[in-house]
């Protein structure tokens, strides 16, 4: 992170959920999204990220960016657990459809059916959907 | 209420900028307090002080700067998602050493952490992008 950290909030905890909706390289999206995230953690916040439709892209195994010049950036997701940000959620259907299962993806997650990613989202203080 | 909104997406490429501007016009018109409004992704660009629209089209960048200014509305561009757009108020374009600065001055240029703040200050958090 370049910038400067803002001061802190006094003392307020509010559940931030991240929604990674795009495939990781095609557009900026899920990198800008990736700094958001590692921003609130700093401001302590109760961070989840949720990981649908081509968002659960973002996760795969064996990514590898040399031949379009773009930097990789999937180290960081296995990072997030260092900002105590464990609560990654990745639905079900979007797996299935892309033919992914949870041996493919990079870090450990909680597979979700649709229902459950309402019921996640509903507990939400703060939803930001990239 | 008191709504924090962001803008993901630039100006006339997409109407995310216009359906923000439009909400934030009509939250205040019913008394609702505007805490920040938020620019990130390409949504930066809708501070540019050099846009210029046809003459017949409605100019984005000044109805923003207008409500703002009648409002006193925070206008925050993401420093970061900024920089690697080439957009940069006088302070930073004599920091990086460039010869000239575009944003308007209704908007200010700060970090992310801006942004979580607003997501743990307002009541409200209404996110406009693709």
């Amino acid at each position: 992170m370049s910038e400067e950290m803002d001061m802190e909030e006094g003392g307020t905890i509010k559940k931030f959920m991240f929604v990674n909706r795009k495939a990781p390289y095609g557009t900026i999206y899920a990198l800008e999204s990736l700094e958001v995230v590692l921003i609130s953690a700093a401001f302590e916040q109760d961070v989840s990220l949720a990981f649908v439709d081509d968002g659960v892209y973002q996760l795969m195994k064996g990514i590898n960016t040399d031949g379009i010049e773009m930097k990789s950036f999937a180290k960081t997701y296995r990072a997030l657990e260092g900002y105590d940000i464990e609560k990654l959620y990745v639905d079900r259907e979007s797996m299935e459809a892309r033919g992914i299962s949870e041996d493919d993806l990079i870090v450990d997650v909680q597979v979700v059916s649709a229902a459950e990613m309402a019921d996640l989202m509903n507990e939400q203080d703060v939803v930001l959907s990239f | 209420m008191k709504f924090g909104i962001l803008v993901n997406e630039g100006p006339y490429q997409h109407q995310a900028s216009d359906s923000a501007y439009l909400f934030a016009k009509a939250a205040l018109a019913k008394g609702h307090e505007i805490f920040r409004v938020f620019f990130y992704h390409d949504g930066v660009n809708n501070a540019s002080r050099l846009t210029v629209p046809p003459a017949d089209d409605r100019h984005i960048v000044n109805r923003w700067a207008a409500l703002a200014d009648e409002h006193k509305l925070d206008m925050v561009v993401c420093i970061a998602a900024a920089q690697r757009r080439g957009m940069m108020d006088d302070n930073e374009s004599k920091r990086q050493g460039k010869d000239a600065d575009n944003i308007h001055p209704s908007f200010r240029i700060s970090g992310l952490g801006q942004l979580v703040e607003a997501g743990i200050q307002c009541d409200r958090l209404v996110v406009f992008g693709d």
